[in-house]
């Protein structure tokens, strides 16, 4: 049953995260820790999301590596942002365009539009199936090739591991 | 050693501060809300990495680091959702943006300001 194996990760993942943060071993604390795993597993179950795309473990050094690649991104536009508003570039040439994405996950489409989001200069407005519609600060900026690279690295990021639901 | 971890810590914290009042300043002077949003994120990113990154390098080295590296990471996760909350709101409410190239600091001058109605300082 699927459903227990990616419940017995997260309640495992929970218990980790819990004990990591709080460093108590008395019984009560672990008695009130099992609680807040029982109560956080019931919540999940009930927003379905105790499935494969809750359960990122095998992904997590792939997606530590795109997240350097991505700090670096965010830096420059970071500084094309800030140039802005300081007034060293008086000009900014706001633009919406639409992005073809080439993953089919759903987990993969949260990375990618999220990153776009996360980077200063562009926001994602709308996800419409493989569509994203994006505003960007500068035309220029946000070019069609920047997003290739991205939705590239974001997709093989999320993708491995098997197939998810689209 | 200490004194200078503590320097650094400082600054970064210190440069952090100034990042995100750049944010905040852009909020001020950018002329729509999508634009405004692209300010926001400034503090959102920046500001918050070059704040946590400075208080990791002032804390004792240990589960602090750790911790200080989990709410940097839950940032990184929540805030774009606000963002693109945001953005998808004013856009489904019939919000357009103001596209082209325009020198923003023009305000009532610029054409579009002009059509729009919009009376900016």
């Amino acid at each position: 049953m699927r459903f227990m194996t990616y419940g017995f990760g997260l309640a495992a993942a929970l218990a980790v995260f819990w004990f990591a943060m709080s460093g108590e071993t008395s019984p009560l604390f672990l008695g009130l820790s099992v609680i807040a795993v029982l109560a956080t597993l019931w919540i999940s179950a009930r927003l379905k999301v105790v499935d494969r795309d809750g359960s990122p473990y095998l992904r997590v050094l792939p997606l530590m590596l795109y997240t350097g690649w991505l700090l670096g991104e965010i830096i420059k536009a970071n500084l094309a942002v800030v140039t802005r508003i300081v007034g060293i570039r008086q000009s900014i040439d706001p633009a919406m365009m639409e992005i073809r994405t080439g993953t089919r996950t759903s987990l993969g489409k949260a990375l990618f539009a999220n990153s776009i989001t996360l980077t200063p200069g562009t926001v994602t407005v709308d996800v419409d199936g493989q569509v994203l519609k994006v505003h960007a600060l500068v035309r220029e900026n946000a070019g069609a090739d920047s997003f290739t690279d991205m939705d590239r690295r974001s997709s093989r990021a999320a993708d491995i591991g098997g197939k998810g639901r689209d | 050693m200490a004194d200078a971890l503590h320097w650094v810590g400082g600054g970064l914290v210190a440069i952090g501060a100034i990042w995100s009042i750049m944010g905040a300043v852009g909020v001020l002077r950018f002329p729509d809300v999508y634009t405004r949003i692209h300010a926001a994120s400034l503090t959102d990113t920046g500001g918050a990495t070059l704040m946590l990154l400075g208080m990791a390098f002032l804390a004792e080295p240990g589960i602090v680091t750790l911790k200080l590296f989990f709410v940097w990471a839950f940032v990184m996760l929540t805030t774009p959702t606000a963002s693109n909350a945001l953005a998808s709101a004013a856009y489904s409410s019939g919000h357009r943006p103001r596209i082209g190239n325009f020198e923003f600091m023009r305000g009532n001058d610029s054409p579009e300001a002009a059509t729009k109605g919009e009376s900016r300082p």
